[in-house]
């Protein structure tokens, strides 16, 4: 008897023992005379149940996690191989709520398919969007990806087709592609998730991407962190190359992060592509006219581009279809930190963070009330439940002093002390900062000082106003986003939770509110 | 001229001619070239935007966000450094919400500062203390307890700098002028976040770093972080003015800052058109050798060498000088005696010495030490293209596409221009870089330095100039790679055939010279196909080229090259002599050598000679007079028997040393005017002390044709600026000159050369610099040469046949030994040997190839022997692959190497320049100095010794 099983060589899951978990079926199937066949697969991104191993039945794949070496041979004995019941038995994993409730248009592949096969790719749809570009005018493709619209999923937020069309409209010698992989938020793992799950997907976006605007050639920047996502690139990058997808026209190539977040600022990759100091570049110029090497660069984050082969295949108005508003689309969002069910949700914009973090996620894995949420990375605001009616969308986020950046909620219950959050946030600032602006070299280091004042009862009032003018300082006198959206923890946790601060409540009020965070 | 610090308007100017963009600011309405920062529109204007990290000499940066402005229409607060101002933008400079902000930022940099300024030595003179002002900061709420960098320990290492890094910003000026104006990469910020700092390449001292000690970090630097070491001993200045530099043929520009009658600093001047505001380590701080304690200040006599030297009054020395000369021109002929001018001396003061010579001695016995350099330039340009110059001027660089360096070692001979090249070869983002073809034996630092590398170094037997240049000529014309167009409309096109022929033949092939010049056929191919079909290309060239039997040869042959290829007459390409004095093509143009009067006329023209006898009142001798090597030779038959030397030391940079001294040694009146007692001097009998380029008045003339103003900053310590020495000796021979000012002698050399006929120093004055022929058809000067047609007509074409020198290897001599520069030492070092810049050169050392050395036991700091068939000397080893096998290499600073002992007679055929750059020699191990540098070290001491006068009871 042959049996096909796909166990995701995620990283999550392999932090969880997936290579112990394969490792033992193997044994049990030889054991039991079972032929098997091991698909390393993506995740489904749903954490909780990492690994969650699935075997291939004639009622479609079966699903059971999360599974660790030692259930193996009870599992087996339970008739894993045959899709057979047990306790960790979950069901067709596409039934399970948390995917049943999701619209994934760029996770569509994820955990499905085997991230190293083109074929298995292309039979599950994929290249479906780059022969729809093929066969349009140039035009046309910048028009599709203008009407889609999609806008930066790095962040910031910027229409997608706008840039391309800068880029496409700079006369340049050369031209490049460059995709931000260096995903460094904390509680953030999407464009880890679809590098290791479905690494074609970028490559058809990025070939999509050169074509529209004339580039030449690609990189893929992705933080040394990230090995099984490198190892995932590089093994389809080599595929599509042999396939013809990638060479004299538009080819790509890797390069690896040396382990600094400021890298993931656009300027600051781009400096360190060129070999130098990630150190960030003034702008303008803007990196569409003036970027990699001098020349009309497309920069854009892994979601981004993974969003675009969708839109060529489907249409630019079933993306444009869903969401709210200006945000167009879907949004991978990651549910971390103190979460029951952490993992990767697929949505349109427009569900109310309440109901992604109790609804989705199930509330806090402690089982303490939630306290505060941080949405859109260590330098996203926090939230307090009061403000969960707050609907998942660029625009109301920014309303309420907050930024969605790249999607991910990072959860805490009621034992959190917000002060010692808003001097870790000043904290990553000062530890992250790549040192070429003053607000962000200097402010960093003594915003951290003072709210150690204010822990330690220094004349609470007076430090909280210091700080006030300081985040004043660093969110309009910064190069860049590292040291302009510190203030965004920090003066949230003051202006939210003011009785973690030690001051009289006005005082701190009053510091906040004098502020506009 | 009081002290104020030079105009910065933040940002550099727009290149080329944008389209000009009004905007307001500040209510103002103003018009600037498209592409112009908001904070340069501003300055322009007149108002001062807060800033710490811009500066106009560096690219806008964005860090320091003092500089945030608002702009109507705009989100946020954007850096007027980084904004370019677009049509109709309104600009507000100052509103609460700035002001605001910018106290935010410089309570942030106070916080991490000393507050030491009353005691700081750049107090008054630093940006951040002016800035602190300019906010408004009045409270540094962090207090004193948080993370600082105050005690850090200073690096005193430099001997002209001092690296506190404690009073540090990190606004990355320094780091970012030593990679964009400089281009040697030595700084770069360590660590990251608040832990970045300056540091010099690994972390290391800067005297042990790569750190070249150009200044232009110290200069960009906003506080004391990078000081002058003479700032903190002396205090900052008070005054300034502005003058030339007297070291190399680049010319730089100064402000000499002064404070009372002490030099403070040089600091390089923006407005200078050769430097642009950039500087090297000789002429920003190696200027100490004008106090230095050898430096003669009275002047001395003797009645031979053997005796001590004797101090007596001006009036004595110049009265007992005439005589001599009287007496001698009296018993022997008035061709008995002659003059040396100076390249390192003013236009002025040269023109009054070929003066005295042509008027006052009465005959043509004048020469220069371009003789030993560039008199083969003057040959083979003023043959090929009919004037004796470089055709471009330096900025025109900024226009070459393919650029070609043959025996010139910028970054150590001419390093200002050399950085101004390096940037092009870098190119900018977007903007590709120059390609470089190095022709040199010897793997210079521009072959491969940070982000440069020579597509083609062709590293060729010392001696083959011709047959590879010929070799790329036959490329050219063979691969029909030739500008025909250009040749037919510029060129003589019968001269072009005869000469195409010639270099056709297959004897001339790359493949059929390899063996000869050791280069790859390859190579020579690809160069020549880059040079002819690469855009734009320029040749730059220096000694490498000229000290050679074949020196005019070579020159005539980088002639035919660029005219094959049609790279004359505009910008961007040309052939440019790297003039290795200050003043070389001064002294060439003021009529120095003994055939040509001012401007090049040949002193047997009969219309220019009328010219001068109609003024003079004299007559002219319409035969040339003797050249350097004649006068030595008649002063050792007994026919020759006084000179004049002024500022020259030919007896350590001229050839075979010997016979220098044996010639010097049968005269009966050599008279030295320099500033220390120089090895010539050795066998004066009179000396003269000389005045410094910071006592005196006068002009030098660049590389590029460029006449700039060396203006007088101090009181001359001797007495009397050189020209006013000449004059007095003029007047006490008999032949009366009376000069108020060297302005006046300039007036005269224009009103003799038409060339400088629009020469004054009231344009000078006005306009900073002009480069000659300056006339009526070109009132401001010609920046470019053969704009419309050569000089001479039509460019001419010669047949350049390669002859081996006779300078071979063979058993005895199996080594080819070349020699060149360091960039710390200048020339015979008389300068820079009396200044700290010693500290990097303190010796010669002979470079020689891991496979000679090996094969003669020699490991690196050994003393090793050098002998040719001329002589022999001792100094040590440096065992080194930048020079190849059969190949050794040295400088000639130190007069203790005694380079010139080993050097030959053999000479340019055309002009007698010495064969510098080819002498036979073997090398091998020795215990120490050789006999004859002892016995001449011993005879120097004797030579030196000044009598001093018995106390009067």
């Amino acid at each position: 008897m042959s049996v096909r099983m796909f166990v995701p060589g995620d990283a999550v899951a392999v932090a969880c023992g997936a290579d112990d978990v394969v490792a033992a079926l193997r044994r049990e199937a030889g054991a039991v005379g079972v032929a098997l066949t091991i698909v390393r697969n993506g995740s489904r991104g749903m954490h909780w149940l990492e690994p969650l191993v699935e075997v291939e039945t004639p009622g479609g794949r079966i699903g059971y996690g999360p599974v660790a070496a030692q259930d193996v041979a009870a599992l087996a004995a339970a008739g894993l191989f045959q899709g057979g019941a047990h306790a960790l038995r979950i069901g067709r994993p596409e039934a399970h709520p948390y995917l049943a409730a999701q619209q994934r248009m760029t996770f569509a592949r994820c955990g499905i398919v085997d991230p190293a096969s083109l074929a298995d790719y292309i039979a599950h749809g994929g290249g479906a969007g780059l022969r729809a570009a093929r066969a349009m005018a140039a035009a046309a493709r910048l028009e599709t990806v203008k009407q889609s619209g999609l806008r930066g999923r790095g962040g910031a937020g910027f229409p997608t087709g706008i840039k391309w069309e800068t880029v496409a409209a700079t006369a340049a010698a050369r031209k490049f592609v460059v995709c931000n992989a260096d995903e460094g938020d904390s509680g953030t793992f999407a464009d880890r998730m679809i590098m290791e799950g479905d690494p074609f997907l970028l490559i058809e976006g990025m070939v999509i991407c050169g074509l529209t605007v004339g580039a030449g050639h690609g990189y893929v920047y992705v933080r040394s962190e990230y090995p099984h996502a490198i190892r995932a690139m590089a093994v389809a990058i080599d595929a599509a190359r042999a396939a013809g997808w990638l060479g004299p026209d538009f080819d790509l190539e890797i390069r690896v992060g040396a382990g600094a977040y400021v890298c993931g600022e656009e300027t600051a990759l781009l400096e360190s592509i060129e070999g130098k100091r990630g150190q960030v570049r003034a702008k303008p110029p803007l990196p569409a006219h003036k970027g990699l090497f001098g020349m009309p660069t497309v920069i854009n984050n892994v979601l981004s581009l993974c969003a675009v082969p969708h839109i060529f295949a489907d249409g630019p108005g079933v993306y444009a279809g869903v969401g709210v508003d200006r945000s167009r689309g879907t949004m991978p969002v990651q549910l971390a930190g103190n979460v029951r069910f952490p993992g990767l949700f697929e949505t349109p914009f427009g569900m109310t963070l309440g109901a992604l973090v109790n609804g989705i996620g199930g509330g806090t894995a402690s089982g303490r009330p939630v306290r505060a949420v941080q949405v859109g990375g260590p330098l996203g605001a926090y939230f307090p439940p009061q403000m969960f009616d707050t609907p998942f969308d660029y625009e109301a986020f920014a309303a309420a002093g907050g930024l969605i950046g790249h999607g991910g909620i990072t959860v805490f219950d009621d034992s959190v002390d917000m002060a010692k959050m808003a001097r870790f946030a000043f904290e990553f600032c000062a530890v992250e900062s790549c040192g070429k602006c003053t607000p962000c070299r200097i402010g960093a280091v003594r915003g951290m000082e003072t709210i150690d004042r204010i822990i330690a009862g220094d004349r609470p009032a007076a430090q909280l106003a210091l700080i006030a003018d300081l985040a004043e300082t660093m969110k309009f006198g910064s190069l860049c986003a590292l040291g302009g959206f510190t203030p965004y923890p920090v003066m949230s946790a003051i202006r939210h939770f003011p009785e973690d601060f030690g001051a009289p409540c006005a005082d701190v009020e009053a510091a906040a509110q004098g502020h506009g965070i | 001229m009081a002290y104020n610090r030079e105009i910065d308007l933040g940002t550099p100017a727009v290149a080329g001619d944008a389209a000009p963009v009004e905007l307001t600011i500040d209510g103002q309405a103003v018009r600037v070239p498209a592409g112009t920062s908001v904070m340069r529109a501003a300055a322009m204007l007149g108002t001062t935007i807060p800033r710490l990290c811009a500066t106009d000499t560096l690219d806008a940066f964005g860090s320091c966000r003092l500089c945030l402005v608002e702009i109507d229409g705009r989100a946020g607060t954007p850096a007027s450094c980084t904004t370019p101002v677009a049509a109709g933008m309104v600009v507000k400079t100052q509103t609460g919400r700035l002001q605001t902000l910018r106290r935010g930022v410089m309570e942030l940099y106070i916080s991490d500062h000393p507050l030491d300024c009353l005691t700081c030595p750049a107090n008054g003179d630093c940006e951040l203390q002016d800035m602190a002002g300019a906010v408004g900061l009045r409270d540094v709420r962090y207090g004193d307890a948080g993370a600082n960098h105050l005690n850090l320990a200073k690096d005193e290492s430099n001997p002209y700098f001092t690296f506190d890094t404690s009073k540090c910003i990190a606004c990355s000026r320094c780091v970012r002028a030593c990679d964009e104006v400089q281009g040697t990469f030595a700084l770069t910020i360590e660590g990251r976040g608040f832990g970045s700092r300056v540091a010099a390449s690994q972390g290391e001292a800067f005297f042990d770093s790569e750190c070249v000690s150009c200044g232009a970090c110290v200069a960009a630097c906003p506080t004391a972080t990078l000081i002058e070491k003479k700032v903190i001993e002396v205090g900052t200045p008070d005054r300034s003015v502005v003058t030339t530099c007297a070291y190399c043929g680049v010319g730089c520009t100064f402000r000499a800052e002064m404070r009372g009658e002490a030099l403070v600093r040089m600091v390089p001047h923006k407005a200078g058109k050769a430097n642009h505001g950039h500087s090297c380590v000789k002429g920003r701080f190696a200027w100490g050798y004008a106090n230095h304690r050898e430096r003669i200040l009275s002047p001395m006599i003797r009645a031979s060498i053997t005796e001590p030297w004797r101090e007596v009054s001006w009036d004595v020395a110049i009265a007992y000088t005439a005589s001599e000369f009287r007496r001698i021109q009296q018993a022997h002929g008035k061709d008995a005696v002659g003059g040396i001018t100076s390249s390192r001396c003013t236009n002025e003061e040269t023109f009054l010495v070929q003066k005295l010579v042509r008027a006052a001695f009465g005959n043509n016995n004048v020469d220069t030490c371009a003789r030993v350099c560039h008199s083969p330039t003057g040959y083979g340009l003023k043959t090929t293209f009919g004037t004796s110059a470089g055709t471009q001027d330096f900025d025109s660089v900024e226009h070459s596409d393919v650029v070609i360096i043959i025996g010139a070692n910028p970054t150590d001979g001419h390093p200002v221009f050399a950085s101004r090249l390096k940037q092009r070869l870098r190119g900018k983002p977007g903007v590709a870089g120059a390609r470089l073809i190095v022709i040199d034996p010897r793997r210079t630092d521009i072959v491969r330095s940070p982000h440069i590398e020579a597509d083609h170094h062709l590293a060729l037997r010392p001696g083959t100039n011709v047959a590879v240049l010929t070799a790329m000529a036959h490329v050219i014309v063979t691969e029909a790679l030739a500008d025909e167009a250009f040749i037919r409309e510029r060129c003589d096109w019968s001269e072009y055939v005869d000469w195409a022929a010639f270099i056709a033949e297959a004897r001339h092939s790359p493949e059929a010279t390899e063996a000869l010049t050791g280069v790859p056929a390859a190579e020579v191919r690809g160069a020549a196909r880059l040079y002819a079909g690469g855009g734009n290309g320029a040749i730059y060239y220096g000694l490498g080229v000229t000290e050679h039997s074949q020196g005019s040869t070579t020159v005539m042959a980088i002639a035919n090259l660029a005219m094959v290829t049609g790279n004359i007459g505009r910008e961007g390409v040309g052939v440019n002599p790297l003039r290795g004095q200050n003043n070389v093509q001064g002294a060439c143009d003021m009529g120095s050598f003994p055939h040509e009067l001012s401007g090049y006329r040949h002193v047997s023209d009969d219309g220019a000679r009328a010219i001068f006898s109609t003024l003079w009142g004299i007559e002219i001798d319409a035969e040339p007079g003797l050249r350097i090597p004649n006068m030595l030779d008649a002063a050792v038959d007994g026919s020759f028997r006084g000179l004049y030397i002024q500022g020259e030391d030919i007896l350590q940079s001229d050839p075979d040393t010997r016979h220098v001294s044996a010639g010097l040694a049968a005269m009966e009146c050599v008279v030295v005017q320099d500033l220390f007692l120089n090895e010539t001097a050795n066998y004066a009998h009179v000396f003269l002390p000389g005045s410094t380029f910071l006592e005196k008045n006068g002009t030098f003339t660049n590389a590029e044709r460029r006449i700039q103003r060396v203006r007088k900053v101090m009181t001359p310590r001797n007495g009397m600026e050189d020209w006013e020495i000449t004059q007095a000796l003029s007047n006490a021979i008999g032949y009366p000159m009376h000069y108020a000012h060297p302005s006046e002698i300039m007036d005269e050399i224009a009103a003799v050369t038409p060339t400088f006929a629009g020469v004054s120093y009231d344009l000078l004055d006005r306009i900073g610099s002009v480069q000659w022929p300056c006339n009526e058809q070109a009132p401001e000067g010609t920046p470019v040469m053969h704009l419309d047609g050569f000089v001479r007509g039509r460019g001419k074409f010669v047949r350049t046949e390669y002859v081996a020198t006779e300078e071979r290897t063979g058993p005895r001599f199996p080594l080819l030994l070349t020699t060149g520069r360091i960039l710390s030492q200048y020339n015979v070092g008389a300068q820079t040997r009396r200044t700290e810049n010693s500290r990097w050169h303190a010796e010669d050392v002979l470079e020689i190839h891991p496979h000679d050395a090996e094969q003669r036991g020699i490991v690196a700091g050994d003393w090793v022997r050098i002998a040719s068939r001329a002589g022999e000397t001792s100094l040590r080893a440096d065992v080194t692959d930048r020079v190849a096998p059969g190949v050794v290499y040295t400088t000639f600073h130190h007069p203790t190497t005694q380079a010139n002992v080993v050097t030959t007679e053999n000479s340019d055929w055309a002009t007698n320049c010495p064969e510098y750059k080819v002498t036979a020699v073997q090398v091998g191990r020795s215990n120490g100095p050789s006999e004859w540098q002892l016995e001449y070290e011993a005879r120097t001491q004797l030579a030196r010794r000044i009598e001093t006068a018995e106390p009067a009871e």
